[in-house]
């Protein structure tokens, strides 16, 4: 097998005219830079704004976003949206402290079970590191606190996502995975999602749920309650 | 995978004269071309991302080999292992192999343009594995046999009604008069099938739209979820990918990912983009246990540091073909090889010889629209032309037109006498052709679908002689 990678990398060097080390310096200080390239403006907003922006652009994308004023709020929205759609009130959710921590008590209607999916599983509850405001898009990361198989195999995907959690760009969730995880580092899966599963392959008409969820619900905790807006 | 691209001038007479073809490829004219303009629209910096994206590829391609090296390092320090493959045939065995050591019966792919250069199904299905396609539009075609024919929409030379009528020839357990006209109760149907085959599988196979040198990830950018459960559930993932994949760090591909979906389907960007990096840790409660690439040359290394570089930096949005007039009119399969349109007609010589696929870069009207809505930037057109060039040196073109040109060029170096014979012929064609030619000695092949317009009875230099001389006065 090093034989094909001398082979490989000479047929390169030979290409490029020139010997193994050259050039070396320009790499190693982009890929330690790793500086930011032309961002669009569109996210560079106040907080508010950002998390209103995430909110058009993850609808617009076919997910549905609810406002809850503060975590304990979570199991009551997620019984509520269940219960609207027609769900049974079973849910799968990732061993997250955090939403361990909620208060499952007020919900006990509300069966819910820890681990990764298995395929009987029609409802995912997961956490989100962050909301991307550009596109209405979430930064998911695999771990203990979140197999990766509960973003993608059962049909209703929930997120909890605080608010202040939304940043502007993927660039700053580089940012907050570096932080976390260490210079050139990254966990085994990060997801960057955006709306529920969909295909246009069949004469390019857009359908929801091919493979994927057919539903990704946001509950977005400590943006102004739905209630409270105006 | 075999190439008809000898064959191009055949396939394309049966293509044009083909309707369903013809009623499925309006799905592309109608919808890629307005959605992309719309994305486009809607993004003020889109113009300047596409300058900044070209100069990331650039700069790569520049330093391939360094980049490449520490891609393979970060790789093996997360545990995952590159398999360096200089052919197509090496590339396979390095995939059979993995999947022998892990005693493998079935292997689930996600789309993989890659996959289909080295032929992949095939050779797994001869060694008796069984490969499964899960991205919608592959598995259609894999049910009929068939190649894709879009590098994004492999299924888009089909309608619904010829779906419908291969789900109902294979999926033989469900009721046989269910209701199946829908594209939405297609996309149904294939989902419950392929859901049992991702729970089955003991290797998935997915292709990459980008390898991340910084972090050692390879990323795929998917609509379906597919090539997730691809390689979330079973215990090996093997990643198939080409080495000019590679790009330097996560600010680039994030750059670079806002003119691809744009480009492609007219997205603001795709459902799920997915970075992939090592196996499972151990603290993970779910993933595969082994992470492998297959890193293919296949030719590329030789398109380095020459005039076919820039084709490097292609990112298989498809937006040439979807816009492309001869696409349009003969659909994918007609280029008889893995890469269709434009950027297969400038590609596809490159890995398989221009002897093999001579007729592509010729299959072009030069409109130039491929190249102004190439995200990358690429100067398909001039590429095109340097492969007419080059099959002119090496005597592959055929040998009327050679005369035709040898002939011309015998007169354009003798001034006078071009000047004396067009002098003459000029009002002698205007007398013999009022107006056009219908069909011409010679090149009956090119007025069979057009008519020639005669000279109007004088020369280009006899015009302009007389407008200076009016100018004097």
């Amino acid at each position: 097998m090093s034989e094909a990678r001398e082979q490989v990398l000479g047929a390169l060097r030979r290409s490029l005219r020139r010997g193994d080390t050259a050039g070396t310096s320009a790499t190693a200080s982009r890929l330690a830079e790793h500086r930011r390239n032309l961002i669009p403006a569109r996210a560079d907003l106040p907080r508010a704004e950002q998390v209103a922006l995430f909110e058009t652009w993850a609808v617009r994308q076919a997910a549905s976003v609810v406002r809850v004023s503060d975590a304990a709020a979570v199991p009551g929205a997620l019984a509520a949206f269940l219960k609207a759609e027609n769900l049974p009130a079973e849910v799968r959710m990732a061993p997250d402290p955090e939403l361990e921590a909620l208060p499952w008590r007020d919900q006990p209607m509300l069966t819910v079970t820890k681990g990764p999916a298995r395929d009987s599983d029609a409802v995912s509850l997961t956490g989100a590191l962050a909301g991307i405001a550009e596109t209405g898009t979430l930064l998911l990361h695999s771990g203990p606190a979140g197999p990766t198989s509960l973003n993608f195999l059962p049909e209703t995907h929930v997120v909890v996502l605080s608010a202040n959690r939304i940043v502007a760009s993927y660039e700053d969730g580089w940012d907050i995975l570096r932080a976390r995880f260490g210079e050139g580092t990254l966990p085994r899966t990060v997801n960057y999602i955006t709306g529920p599963s969909r295909t246009a392959d069949i004469e390019q008409t857009i359908q929801l749920g091919a493979h994927g969820p057919r539903r990704l619900h946001i509950i977005l905790v400590g943006a102004n309650a739905d209630a409270e807006r105006d | 995978m075999e190439s008809s691209a000898r064959a191009f001038k055949e396939n394309a007479r049966a293509a044009v004269a083909d309707p369903q073809l013809k009623r499925a490829l309006s799905h592309v004219k109608e919808g890629f071309i307005g959605k992309r303009a719309k994305a486009a629209a809607k993004l003020p910096e889109f113009e300047v991302l596409r300058d900044a994206a070209r100069d990331i590829k650039n700069h790569t391609l520049d330093h391939l080999d360094l980049y490449l090296e520490h891609y393979e390092r970060k790789v093996t320090e997360t545990g995952g292992q590159v398999h360096w493959c200089p052919t197509a045939e090496d590339a396979r065995r390095a995939v059979l192999e993995i999947c022998r050591a892990v005693g493998a019966r079935t292997v689930t792919k996600g789309k993989s343009m890659i996959a289909e250069e080295i032929a992949l199904n095939d050779h797994l299905e001869a060694n008796g594995i069984t490969p499964v396609e899960t991205d919608l539009g592959e598995y259609i075609i894999q049910l009929r046999g068939e190649t894709p024919s879009h590098i994004i929409a492999p299924a888009v030379h089909l309608t619904k009604d010829l779906v419908e009528a291969d789900f109902r020839a294979h999926h033989t357990a469900f009721p046989p008069e269910r209701p199946l006209s829908e594209p939405r109760q297609l996309v149904n149907e294939a989902r419950e099938v392929l859901r049992g085959k991702y729970l089955a599988a003991d290797v998935g196979i997915t292709g990459a739209n980008f390898l991340v040198a910084e972090t050692g990830t390879s990323v795929i950018v998917t609509n379906e979820g597919n090539g997730d459960l691809t390689q979330v559930l079973p215990r090996v993932h093997i990643v198939v990918a080409s080495l000019e994949k590679v790009v330097p760090t996560l600010e680039d591909v994030s750059t670079i990912l806002r003119v691809l979906a744009r480009s492609a389907t007219g997205q603001e960007c795709s459902t799920y983009t997915t970075f992939s990096t090592g196996p499972r840790r151990a603290e993970d409660p779910d993933g595969p246990d082994q992470y492998h690439v297959v890193l293919l040359d296949n030719g590329r290394s030789s398109m380095l540091g020459g005039e076919f570089q820039d084709m490097l930096r292609c990112i298989r949005c498809g937006a040439c073909m979807n816009h492309c007039p001869v696409y349009h009119a003969i659909g994918g399969h007609a280029y008889g090889w893995v890469y269709p349109g434009p950027m297969g007609a400038v590609l596809t010589p490159n890995l398989i010889g221009i002897e093999e696929a001579g007729h592509l870069p010729s299959a072009s009207t030069f409109c130039g629209r491929c190249e102004s809505v190439c995200p990358m930037r690429i100067p398909l057109p001039k590429m095109m032309r340097h492969w007419r060039e080059r099959e002119f040196e090496r005597h592959l073109s055929p040998a009327g037109a050679r005369a035709g040109l040898a002939l011309w060029a015998f007169f354009a170096k003798r001034p006078s006498l071009y000047h004396f014979v067009t002098g003459m012929a000029a009002p002698l064609l205007a007398a013999l052709g009022r107006g056009r030619f219908r069909r011409l000695p010679l090149a009956g092949g090119w007025t069979a679908h057009r008519d020639m317009p005669a000279p109007e009875g004088r020369t280009f230099r006899q015009l302009w002689a007389g407008r200076r001389q009016g100018e004097s006065r």
